[in-house]
């Protein structure tokens, strides 16, 4: 229950990540699936050659930063349809993120990790980790939430909302997208970074379907915290990715298998789009606000 | 101010629908000339708009603007200078972002965007005295989103936004086109104010003659990618809807003869 907690927290940074993409700038961002490897697999190989492990989890971040630019460029520059640029990066990323770990799997056990305090005073699945966990997520939290309220998140809001009219105020929409995927991937290598460090080894299949987990945090949270404006839909972002992990801790408490985990995943963001267009539950307001998205979408 | 030097553009050439969408079209605008563009379908009204905005690329011939080149500018540079309106009302504002956000981002039109939040205190006094002027009672629901408000009401907030920063031309599509008479009236007369308040250097492009004739200090007609009317002021002010038919039947007909004597 508290480890899930923990995972709840840890997988909101990255829920964050997708929020950006998938609801701020309305663009469907496959990356993820390789950039969040790609965090945990840059963090885990430095902090193996001795690199400080918060220097070793920013570099983490960073590169995921750097393969949210490649599909942006593709995307903008190339005129390569979205969903396409981000699985011709996800693929890449695939091979690119073995080079880096030299091996499929690399064991961080005895290394200094950023989670080696907490493990070593015995904090983790505690009430203190949660809190330190719940901490670091609502700092970055508010910090996107600034972020978007200011005058270049602004415009990146108006790129998602409507190009066009931005385009005619003056705003790059090729550097907006850009800049949104290279922050929001950056946000996922740095969960996915922190995610190797709290389980003790980076492996090179550990980002497969995680789309999905974020895609699922994201319509989760706002079917339960209905609400449009910044701050209330990224505490969204949050409470979605905890009920996510409870939903899977209770699944595996009820004895299905880990493996099943991917089907669960998928089979809850089919329930959460397609719910709300039934009978009943169309009465219930934040639902009927769901509905209306998935139509969209 | 605007100086649009021969310019010619052809949509799909060498392909069986080439269609020539601007012939040869030079047209100088004046600081201050408030200028109404007429024509039926596919005259090219349109795609002059679109080659000024930088919509659309030219094929030849030179845009100037305050006597600068703008011709190898993008839309998004071009905008530094341009303020522009669309037909449709849905297409000038951010409709899941607010009023008061809206105007914050109209408000740094062409100029770099950091980090300074969009909303202040003082920005926000600005937007309460700019919307006062619209009187429409949007300045006591700076937070509302503006998908909620109706189809007038966002054009009267896309013709503020496209105009209180003070472009250097305003840029209007038919944007009074898809409201209903009442809506379209309140918009060509703010429009008429926004305008006169500013000075502004505008360029309108409308189907409706009435309103052609009603507002602006220069008229012309385009037919078939060329402008074939050019009204002045005083010409203008004489000028009837029944007048500018008559002009256009006289010299849709001459353009007939001259092709038939060429055949």
């Amino acid at each position: 229950m508290n480890a899930a907690l923990e995972l709840g927290l840890l997988y909101g940074i990255m829920a964050l990540g997708v929020y950006l993409t998938f609801r701020v700038l309305n663009f469907p961002d496959l990356t993820v699936d390789g950039s969040f490897t790609t965090g945990a697999a840059v963090a885990a190989s430095l902090i193996v050659q001795g690199v400080p492990a918060p220097v070793a989890t920013l570099a983490g971040a960073a590169s995921g930063a750097v393969a949210g630019i490649v599909t942006g460029v593709l995307y903008t520059k190339g005129r390569i349809d979205g969903l396409l640029a981000g699985i011709l990066t996800m693929i890449a990323l695939w091979s690119i993120n073995l080079r880096i770990m030299g091996k499929s799997n690399l064991p961080l056990l005895r290394e200094d990790t950023v989670m080696t305090p907490l493990r070593d005073n015995g904090l983790l699945g505690g009430p203190w980790s949660i809190l330190i966990f719940a901490i670091f997520a609502l700092v970055l939290k508010f910090a996107i939430d600034w972020f978007l309220s200011t005058d270049l998140g602004l415009s990146i809001q108006a790129t998602g909302n409507n190009e066009q009219m931005i385009r005619s105020f003056g705003v790059n929409t090729h550097f907006t997208t850009i800049l949104t995927l290279a922050i929001s991937n950056a946000l996922v290598a740095l969960c996915g970074a922190l995610v190797a460090q709290y389980q003790g080894f980076a492996d090179v299949s550990m980002g497969i379907g995680l789309i999905l987990v974020g895609l699922a945090s994201v319509i989760i949270g706002q079917a339960i915290i209905a609400g449009r404006s910044v701050w209330v839909a990224t505490l969204a972002v949050l409470v979605g990715a905890i009920v996510y992990r409870l939903v899977i801790f209770l699944a595996l408490a009820a004895g299905l298998n880990p493996n099943d985990m991917k089907l669960i995943s998928a089979v809850l963001v089919v329930a959460a789009l397609l719910l709300p267009r039934w009978g009943f539950l169309k009465r219930v307001p934040s639902f009927r606000q769901l509905n209306r998205r998935a139509v969209r979408a | 101010m605007l100086t649009i030097d021969h310019v010619t553009k052809t949509f799909f050439p060498g392909t069986v629908n080439e269609r020539v969408a601007l012939n040869d079209v030079s047209l100088h605008l004046d600081e201050g000339d408030f200028v109404t563009v007429i024509g039926s379908n596919g005259a090219g009204k349109s795609t002059l708009l679109n080659i000024i905005a930088g919509k659309i690329a030219v094929d030849s011939g030179e845009l100037l603007i305050d006597e600068r080149s703008v011709k190898r500018m993008k839309d998004y540079q071009r905008a530094a200078y341009i303020g522009r309106v669309f037909q449709d009302p849905m297409a000038g504002t951010a409709p899941d972002l607010t009023i008061e956000q809206n105007l914050a981002l109209a408000l740094r039109r062409g100029q770099r965007r950091g980090f300074h939040l969009g909303v202040t205190p003082a920005r926000r006094e600005r937007f309460k005295k700019e919307l006062l002027a619209l009187e429409l009672g949007l300045e006591q629901r700076l937070k509302a989103r503006v998908g909620l408000l109706s189809g007038g009401q966002r054009q009267a907030l896309s013709l503020l936004m496209a105009s209180f920063t003070q472009p250097r031309i305003l840029l209007l599509d038919e944007h009074t086109a898809a409201l209903d008479p009442q809506r379209a009236d309140l918009v060509t007369r703010l429009t008429k104010s926004v305008v006169e308040r500013d000075k502004l250097t505008t360029l309108m492009v409308t189907h409706n003659m009435e309103q052609a004739l009603r507002v602006g200090n220069r008229l012309i007609m385009m037919h078939e990618g060329r402008i074939i009317l050019d009204l002045p002021e005083e010409e203008k002010q004489k000028m009837t809807v029944a007048g500018l038919l008559a002009e256009f039947a006289k010299i849709k007909g001459a353009a007939l003869d001259d092709r038939a004597m060429l055949g």
